[in-house]
């Protein structure tokens, strides 16, 4: 497993965890776990591009 | 029509009736029971499959299991640990997970195990606020 796999999996269990338990509505709930997916692996690449650059 | 008292009284909910408490004890205890109990089916189904998914990916990653408290740190690791219910009483039974962190994705592991234990509790309290009517 990479470490992208692993941050890509987290963030799904985080999202789905989320999505459930902060949103009232299935429609509400889709809507925030793709949201909270897209910031968890969204800010990862960020990071980690940030990283690289601070490293060269 | 107007509905009578006693129709009324038999429309309710059976998820009403009972220890207020139990969801959000089952819930901790077992990943997703809060939710079956009240009949939430689907939703207890995915978060049983996240905080479980979670949990044996940081077992098999080596992660750690928290055992004790020696600092501060450790301390925040065990209550982590311990938001995984049943599933840390089992891991240190049955000598899961690793004592010591000795390869990089056992680090990745131990946060896995770590962060399954606060969704569980974040899912518990969910159940919680179902139970009491809180949260439609």
């Amino acid at each position: 497993m990479t470490h992208f796999t692993a941050v890509l999996l987290f963030a799904l269990f985080a999202s789905v965890v989320f999505g459930i338990t902060q949103r009232d509505t299935p429609q509400k709930m889709v809507r925030y776990g793709i949201y909270c997916f897209v910031l968890f692996a969204g800010s990862a690449i960020a990071l980690s591009w940030v990283m690289f650059l601070i490293a060269r | 029509m107007a509905t009578t008292p006693n129709n009324t009284a038999a429309a309710k909910p059976a998820t009403k009736e009972g220890f207020v408490y139990l969801p959000l004890i089952a819930g901790w205890l077992v990943p997703g029971a809060g939710h079956f109990l009240l009949g939430k089916w689907g939703r207890g189904a995915l978060i049983a499959a996240s905080i479980l998914g979670m949990f044996v990916m940081g077992i098999a990653m080596q992660g750690k299991i928290y055992s004790g408290a020696h600092d501060i740190l450790d301390i925040l690791g065990l209550a982590g640990d311990l938001g995984n219910g049943l599933l840390y009483f089992a891991s240190r039974v049955f000598g899961f997970g690793a004592d010591q962190v000795q390869v990089t994705t056992a680090d990745y592991g131990t946060r896995f195990i770590v962060v399954a234990g606060l969704l569980n509790v974040i899912a518990a309290v969910d159940a919680h606020n179902l139970r009491t009517g809180r949260k439609a």
